[in-house]
């Protein structure tokens, strides 16, 4: 008798102890929740201005003023609150609407043509560089090939002396015995 | 001396040459890939009288629905958003034109949400009762197949899988509605 009461006052008090610490890590994830702060509009437009709404092209969905871009912004804020991180965010509207909502293109496998967007302005830029530098030797050329020809004047006018005719044939001479 | 000069520029002129064959390859190359880009946007588009590409969609219910599954029945194809305002016009037509050829089982209305976030699509679907099948269109596929301008828009595909008939814009009636379906349906 003693024996069974002392294993019941054992029992009861570890069920106890069980119960709080199951009741205590139920209700742990649902307080991380609930203590998450509401998302400012800086926060959520910080990813707004990253996304564009198909409906209205070209503007970005901070500054879009249409209701079906209000109903964006809302949902960014739903998922900031639920603890999503921008990169999610961004990922779960291309999955929803479509890459053409990405300010900035995404490289994903298979056949897309966003890789242009990496590789022409750079190609482009350096296109340019090449003909600009191009362009300037050009302009340099005629400064430099006037060189030759002055110094061709000079030697013509040096070589109609009668000593250096001499010299000049001696030259020549020379030339064709090599 | 002399010789020298005119041997480097015998070798640069190849050099130059090649370099400008290497931009204009580079550059028809550019040009190639773009216009592949183009065809690949532009083979979406459909027209009246085109078979409509097949296309699968799941539900806000989670069923799957697949445009092939219906051959051989006429579907009625209407693109709307909870955000538009002249989608809520015939909203309540549709569903009545639904109610009326639902138990005929040989036409599916079919609700392809564009653009729109979950929670305002669903409240708009109990605003408004509707009861066909709804289902977002995830990367908007099936309006880029269609090419949609804005919504509403309807197309309505015979029972050959062909695109009948194409509705821009909200339907003026019930009976608008059903006359289309009505000649679609006619033997």
């Amino acid at each position: 008798m003693n024996s069974l009461y002392l294993k019941r006052s054992l029992i009861f008090p570890f069920l106890t102890v069980l119960a709080l610490l199951f009741s205590v890590f139920s209700i742990t994830p649902v307080l991380a929740q609930q203590s998450l702060p509401t998302p400012s509009d800086d926060q959520v437009n910080a990813i707004a201005k990253e996304l564009y709404c198909p409906v209205c092209e070209n503007i970005p969905l901070d500054v879009c003023g249409t209701q079906a871009c209000t109903q964006w912004r809302d949902l960014i804020r739903e998922k900031l609150s639920q603890g999503w991180t921008a990169n999610q965010i961004k990922d779960y509207f291309a999955q929803q609407y479509g890459d053409r909502v990405l300010a900035t293109p995404p490289l994903r496998a298979g056949f897309s043509l966003n890789w242009l967007v990496y590789i022409v302005p750079p190609l482009a830029f350096l296109l340019g560089v090449f003909i600009l530098v191009r362009a300037l030797r050009a302009w340099k050329v005629p400064a430099k090939a006037s060189t030759p020809t002055q110094a061709q004047n000079l030697n013509e006018a040096a070589l109609s002396t009668p000593e250096n005719e001499y010299v000049a044939r001696l030259e020549e001479e020379l030339r064709r015995r090599q | 001396m002399s010789e020298s000069f005119i041997g480097d520029n015998q070798k640069e002129k190849p050099r130059i040459r090649l370099g400008v064959i290497m931009v204009w390859v580079a550059l028809l190359l550019l040009l190639t890939v773009l216009a592949l880009g183009l065809v690949r946007t532009q083979r979406g588009s459909i027209v009246v009288g085109d078979p409509v590409p097949n296309f699968s969609l799941t539900t806000f219910n989670g069923e799957q629905v697949n445009l092939a599954d219906y051959k051989g029945d006429v579907v009625v194809l209407n693109f709307w958003a909870s955000w538009c305002t002249t989608c809520k016009q015939e909203a309540t037509d549709l569903e009545a034109a639904w109610q009326y050829y639902k138990p005929l089982g040989n036409v599916l209305f079919l609700g392809v949400d564009y653009v729109d976030t979950e929670p305002e699509a669903l409240k708009y679907l109990q605003e408004f009762e509707i009861t066909y099948p709804n289902a977002p269109d995830l990367g908007t596929r099936v309006s880029q197949i269609f090419r949609i301008r804005g919504v509403p828009e309807t197309y309505f595909v015979d029972r050959q899988g062909k695109l009948a008939y194409a509705q821009i814009g909200p339907f003026s009636s019930l009976e608008q509605i059903r006359a289309i379906i009505d000649s679609l349906l006619a033997p």
